[in-house]
C-alpha cells in the first residue's frame, strides 16, 4: 500500500521523518508538513528516512531541495537515511549528498556514525 | 407584427398584479395582491390591442370578445399596463381597484405608463438571463447522458492489448462528441487462438453504448464455444434480434486468428472491409453478411486468408473513411487504402492514417463519428530491429510511473544488470513525466507513445507526445547552490536526471511531436559508470 502522509518521530534533538513511499508531486504536503512539525517542536537536525521510499521523482528531488534551502534559512541540518544504492547514487549526481550526510540506516544516523 | 415569444407566455402565466398608487405610499407597500395567473391565447384579439401601444388600459371599458379579459374582469383586475421592449410584448402590469375606490386619474395612468416603459427593459433582461439558465440546464443534461455513454463504452473497450508473440498490435479509438456506437475487442480462444472483433452500432449516445455492451458480451460468451466465425455472427443475430430495440442493428467483423500460422478466418455482418497489406499491395477481404440485429435466421459467409510474415492488417469503423473535408468531400476508403500501402506498422500505422485525417479535414475540424483502427502486423523474419512492445498511455497525472512499471516488466530478459535496469527505470519516468505534463499539457485525452525495442547492440525506449513545434531543451546541470540560496527555483532536475542515467539520449522535435529516445547498451560494455 502506498502511503502520502509521512510521519514525524522524536530521537533526543533529532525529528526522524518516515517518508511515505512516492516522493514525487503528491508528497508535497506530507513532506513540507513534516518539516515545519519537526521545527516547531524544536529538532536540530531533521533525518530524512528514505526505508520505505520506492519511487522518487525529479519533482521528489526538487521537494527535498526546498526542504534544504528552508532548513539552511532556519539554521537546522537534513540528513537522510534508508536510501537504496540507486537513489544514493541519484543524491550523489544531483549533488544533494554534499549538502547533507547520508546515512546507512537510521541507527547509524541516530547514532552519528556515517 | 405581433410575436408571441416563449418568454410571453410564461410571463402572462404569472401576471402581476401591483397595487394602485395611492398618495400615502406607506399604505401602498406590502399590499401586493396576487392575481391567479391568467393565461392569454395567442389568437386573443387582446393581444393586438395592447400591442398597438395604447399604454394603459381600463379593463371594463374594453369591448372586446377576449376570454383574456373575461378573465382578468374575474381576478379584479381595472387598470392594464402593457409592457413593452423593442416592439414586443413581454409581460403585463395589472392593477387592482384603488384603495380609494376613485378611478384610476390621467395622472396615475401617466405615472403607471412612465413606470412600465422604464421597467420593460428590466424585465426582458431577467427574461433573457431565465432562458439562458435554461438553455444552460439543458445543455449539461445533455451532456451529462453523454458522458454516460462514453464511460459505458469506455467500461467495455479493451484495457490492454493481446500479447502476441511475433505480431505487433495497436488500436485506437477515439470518440464522437455525440458518442456513435463504435467498438472492438480482443477475445482469447482455445490452442492460443484470438478472436478480433471490429463493430459499429447504428445511432448515438446512451441506446448505442448500451447494444454495443450487449453485442459485447454476446460475442464473448458465444466466440469461445462456437470458434468459426461465421456460426458465432448467427448466434449473435438471434440472440440480438430478440434484445435489441427495433430499427438499431451492428454491424461487426469477426475474425479468428492462429497466431502461429498466420490464419485467419472471418465473417462480416455488414461492417466496413478490413484492408490487408502485403508488400506494398493493400487488398480487401471480402465477406457478405447482414447486419447483427436485423432480422432473424441470416447466414453468413466465412472465409480465409493467411497473414505471412510481414503482412498488416487494419480493422476498422466507418468513422475514418466518412470523414469530411470543410467543402463535404469524403476521407474516403481509396484514400485509407492507398495510405495504408506507404504507411508503417503499429502506432505508426494509426498515426499516420490519423495525421492525414487532421490535414484533411483541417484544424476546426468536428469529429462527425466514433473513429476505431485495430491493427496487427506479422513480424518479418528478416532481423536487425526487435519491437518487445509498442503501447500508449494516457496523459492523466501519474502515468508515468505505470509506464515506467510497463517497460520494466517488457525489458525483463533483455539482460540489464539490475543497477542499470533502475537508471532505465528513473529516466523512463523522467521522460513520460515530461511528455504528459510539457508535450501533452496534461491533457489527459492526448496519448503517451511507448515503444520499446532492442538491435543487437542497443536497448531503446523510444517516447512520443503531441507536443512539437518546441524542440526539447538541452540538458543542463543545475546550479544547486543558487538554488539552496533561493535565487532559483528547486525545480528543473529532470532532463539532467535522464541525460545522466542512459548512455544516449536522443530527441527530435516535428510540427505535432516529440520524440525521445532512452538507448541503453548491451552486450556487457558498459560506457558509463
Amino acid at each position: 500500500m502506498t502511503t502520502t502522509e509521512s510521519a514525524v518521530r522524536y530521537e533526543g534533538g533529532t525529528a526522524v521523518v518516515d517518508l511515505p513511499a512516492q516522493i514525487d508531486s503528491t508528497a508535497e504536503h506530507a513532506l513540507n508538513d513534516s518539516y515545519a512539525a519537526a521545527i516547531a517542536h524544536g529538532a536540530k537536525t531533521v533525518l530524512l528516512n528514505f526505508a520505505g521510499v520506492d519511487f522518487l521523482s525529479s519533482t521528489g528531488i526538487a521537494l527535498i531541495v526546498g526542504i534544504l534551502a528552508r532548513a539552511r534559512k532556519d539554521g537546522r541540518a537534513i540528513t537522510a537515511s534508508g536510501l537504496s544504492d540507486h537513489y544514493k547514487e541519484i543524491f550523489e549526481i544531483t549533488r544533494l549528498a554534499d549538502f547533507m550526510t547520508i546515512y546507512a540506516d537510521e541507527k547509524t544516523a541516530l547514532g552519528g556514525v556515517k | 407584427m405581433l410575436t408571441l415569444t416563449r418568454t410571453f407566455r410564461r410571463v402572462i402565466g404569472r401576471a402581476v398584479a401591483v397595487p394602485a398608487p395611492t398618495t400615502k405610499a406607506t399604505t401602498a407597500r406590502g399590499r401586493a395582491l396576487e392575481t391567479p395567473p391568467i393565461d392569454i391565447a395567442p389568437n386573443d384579439p387582446i393581444l393586438a390591442y395592447f400591442h398597438a401601444g395604447s399604454g394603459a388600459v381600463a379593463i371594463d371599458e374594453l369591448q372586446l370578445d377576449s376570454p383574456a379579459v373575461a378573465a382578468l374582469r374575474a381576478a379584479g383586475v381595472k387598470l392594464v399596463v402593457p409592457l413593452i421592449s423593442q416592439g414586443e410584448l413581454i409581460g403585463l402590469l395589472n392593477l387592482g381597484r384603488r384603495l380609494s375606490d376613485q378611478d384610476y386619474s390621467t395622472d396615475d395612468r401617466r405615472l403607471l405608463e412612465k413606470l412600465a416603459a422604464q421597467a420593460s427593459p428590466a424585465v426582458r433582461v431577467a427574461q433573457l438571463v431565465r432562458e439562458q439558465e435554461a438553455e444552460v440546464r439543458a445543455r449539461e443534461r445533455i451532456e451529462q447522458e453523454l458522458r454516460v455513454a462514453q464511460l459505458i463504452q469506455q467500461q467495455f473497450l479493451p484495457k490492454t492489448l493481446p500479447d502476441l508473440p511475433g505480431w505487433q498490435i495497436a488500436a485506437f479509438y477515439r470518440a464522437a462528441a455525440e458518442v456513435g456506437g463504435d467498438f472492438y475487442d480482443f477475445i482469447p480462444l482455445s490452442d492460443g487462438k484470438i478472436g478480433l472483433v471490429v463493430g459499429d452500432v447504428s445511432g448515438h449516445g446512451v441506446p448505442a453504448a448500451l447494444v454495443m455492451a450487449t453485442t459485447r458480451s454476446v460475442l464473448r460468451t458465444e466466440a469461445p464455444r462456437l470458434i468459426a466465425p461465421s456460426k458465432i455472427l448467427e448466434r449473435a443475430n438471434e440472440l440480438l434480434h430478440a434484445d435489441i430495440p427495433q430499427n438499431m442493428f451492428v454491424t461487426c467483423l469477426f475474425a479468428v486468428l492462429d497466431p502461429k500460422t498466420g490464419s485467419l478466418r472471418y465473417a462480416n455482418a455488414g461492417h466496413d472491409l478490413p484492408f490487408v497489406r502485403r508488400g506494398t499491395e493493400v487488398e480487401e477481404l471480402r465477406a457478405t453478411g447482414m447486419p447483427l440485429g436485423a432480422m432473424p435466421g441470416m447466414v453468413y459467409v466465412e472465409k480465409e486468408a493467411t497473414l505471412g510474415p510481414g503482412d498488416v492488417i487494419l480493422l476498422h469503423s466507418d468513422g475514418l473513411a466518412e470523414a469530411h473535408d470543410p467543402s463535404h468531400a469524403m476521407f474516403g476508403f481509396g484514400r485509407m487504402r492507398t495510405l495504408m500501402g506507404g504507411l508503417g506498422i503499429g502506432e505508426e500505422l494509426i498515426e499516420g492514417l490519423m495525421d492525414s485525417l487532421r490535414t484533411f479535414t483541417g484544424p476546426a475540424w468536428e469529429q462527425e463519428d466514433d473513429i476505431t483502427l485495430v491493427t496487427l502486423a506479422r513480424t518479418p523474419g528478416a532481423v536487425g530491429e526487435h519491437v518487445l512492445a509498442e503501447f500508449r498511455e494516457s496523459s492523466a497525472p501519474g502515468n508515468e510511473r505505470k509506464i515506467m512499471e510497463r517497460v520494466a516488466a517488457v525489458v525483463r530478459d533483455v539482460g540489464l544488470e539490475p543497477k542499470r535496469l533502475e537508471r532505465l527505470k528513473t529516466a523512463v519516468s523522467e521522460a513520460a513525466m515530461n511528455a504528459i505534463e510539457h508535450g501533452n499539457h496534461g491533457d489527459a485525452e492526448l496519448p503517451v507513445h511507448v515503444r520499446v525495442s532492442t538491435t543487437p547492440s542497443e536497448l531503446v525506449v523510444r517516447i512520443v507526445d503531441n507536443g512539437g513545434g518546441r524542440e526539447i531543451p538541452e540538458a543542463q546541470t543545475p546550479d544547486l547552490e543558487a538554488k539552496l540560496a533561493g535565487l532559483q527555483k528547486p525545480r528543473g532536475w529532470g532532463l539532467f536526471l535522464i541525460k545522466n542515467m542512459v548512455d544516449d539520449l536522443r530527441t527530435r522535435t516535428t510540427e505535432t511531436h516529440h520524440t525521445v529516445e532512452l538507448v541503453m547498451r548491451l552486450g556487457g560494455k558498459e560506457t558509463r559508470e
